[in-house]
């Protein structure tokens, strides 16, 4: 194998290994929430600084192939590809962070009602970023477009959780601070789930050579 | 038959071969040149890129056993018909070579030695054709106080300048440039690439080059050859970052054979 596959594939992994780390911090948020166990949304905090510094090491790399290999064709998009989903995932551990952080404050509150919205979303979520996440290793495949045609059903079930909460908020003012806490949590999901679709996007470009974002949102 | 561009085209080849003997080096080449546009040509060595490149000024002439098939039409004229005028064919469509090749002569007689030749003698005239070729060459402020001195004793960059100068005092409608910076260091590169930028506004230039980055740099169409044949040619910026073909690809990623 050439030494630039060699490195190419080196690039890849440590994707794959942010990727991981990501779909972990997510699932871990969720857990803390839902499961009311504060102690695995502090883990999902402490980690969060590996998470930050493998974006950063990524983004290293990149500048450096491109200064040193001049990439061309399927290989430039490649890199460009793991340069900008990189910033994806990073903020989808930052926003895994805020959902630990609410989980930390709601798990100290009684419990408002069973959380019925927030796992769906979270369900669908997890399951975009996943996806986007196996496109982006798998290559071509109609994955993506899948992905891209899901994150509408987030943002209606996140508008729906808004829309029941603000009724209960106005039947009873006092519970005001948990409420907004829990549409703040939705809120966190819909932006991750807009992450993947910004990798399902960009998936595409690095399969296709075709630029979709911000044009039609499931074309295929 | 009256010239005149045809799509804005100053070049057309349609199923256009070249042979030296049986060889058949250039395969049923079609390609357009577009007027005022640079046209990079890559691929690897013995593709028949040089080969394609000569016959656009008839240089292949030179080399014995070389004879052409199809059609090559610079401005709906084929200039493989009989009665073309090589030479003037050769002003119109002036050539740059690798190695900077002036004359053993001075800066002045190097770029004036083809105005000479079509007959011009009168020296106002001469030294404004002069001054003309140099400005446009990017090399009169370096020059403008040696202009008897040799040629021969300018830097390489400054050499391969003086050489397109000489071909600009024939104010040629196309230049053609076979790997025109392959002996240069990277600033005297970067100058040539420079000004190829600015010749563009006035002539049609096609670039034959090895190196990738330069024809991605510099040219707004490239076409990749491969054992003779056109396999892709396209936009510049598509076919370096989303290549139809799968030659193309392997070619421009380094992953080839």
């Amino acid at each position: 194998m050439a030494i630039f596959d060699e490195e190419l594939n080196a690039l890849k992994e440590k994707v794959l290994k942010l990727c991981c780390m990501v779909e972990v911090a997510i699932r871990d948020s969720v857990h803390s929430l839902v499961e009311r166990n504060s102690e695995l949304a502090k883990e999902v905090i402490k980690r969060d600084h590996l998470i930050n510094a493998l974006d950063v090491k990524i983004d290293e790399e990149c500048v450096k192939l491109i200064a040193l290999r001049q990439p061309m064709a399927r290989d430039l998009r490649f890199i460009t590809t793991a340069m900008k989903i990189t910033t994806d995932l990073e903020r989808m551990g930052d926003l895994a962070v805020n959902i630990a952080e609410r989980a930390i404050e709601l798990n100290e509150e009684p419990q408002l009602k069973p959380y019925v919205n927030i796992p769906k979303i979270a369900e669908i979520t997890q399951e975009m970023v996943r996806d986007s996440l196996d496109a982006f290793v798998r290559g071509c495949s109609t994955l993506p477009y899948e992905v891209i045609k899901r994150d509408d059903e987030v943002d209606d079930l996140t508008v729906k959780n808004f829309n029941e909460l603000v009724g209960f908020m106005i039947r009873d003012p006092k519970i005001i601070p948990i409420a907004i806490k829990r549409t703040y949590v939705a809120k966190y999901l819909e932006r991750i789930a807009d992450h993947a679709t910004n990798i399902a996007e960009m998936v595409i470009y690095m399969c296709k050579g075709k630029m979709i974002r911000h044009i039609a949102p499931t074309e295929s | 038959m009256v010239e005149g561009l045809v799509n804005n085209n100053i070049f057309e080849m349609k199923d256009f071969s070249i042979y030296y003997g049986h060889f058949l080096a250039v395969k049923k080449v079609t390609l357009n040149i577009g007027v005022n546009k640079i046209t990079a040509i890559i691929g690897p060595s013995g593709c028949g890129k040089s080969t394609l490149l000569r016959s656009l000024n008839r240089m292949n002439d030179l080399i014995m056993n070389s004879w052409v098939e199809g059609h090559s039409l610079f401005k709906g004229v084929d200039i493989y018909q009989k009665d073309t005028d090589v030479i003037e064919l050769r002003k119109r469509v002036g050539m740059v070579f690798q190695k900077p090749n002036p004359f053993p002569n001075s800066v002045y007689e190097n770029v004036a030695f083809g105005p000479k030749i079509r007959g011009i003698r009168k020296k106002s005239q001469l030294d404004e054709i002069v001054e003309n070729a140099l400005v446009r060459a990017d090399l009169w402020k370096e020059v403008r106080d040696k202009l008897n001195e040799s040629g021969m004793s300018l830097s390489g960059g400054q050499m391969q300048r003086l050489c397109i100068a000489r071909s600009l005092a024939q104010e040629p409608e196309v230049l053609l440039f076979d790997e025109p910076t392959s002996a240069l260091d990277p600033i005297s590169t970067a100058n040539i690439e420079n000004l190829l930028q600015e010749l563009r506004k006035t002539v049609t230039i096609v670039i034959v080059t090895h190196n990738m980055q330069q024809a991605a740099r510099v040219s707004d169409y490239t076409a990749f050859m491969y054992l003779g044949e056109m396999i892709e040619f396209g936009n510049t910026d598509t076919l370096f970052v989303n290549p139809h073909n799968k030659l193309t690809e392997e070619y421009i990623t380094g992953r080839f054979g």
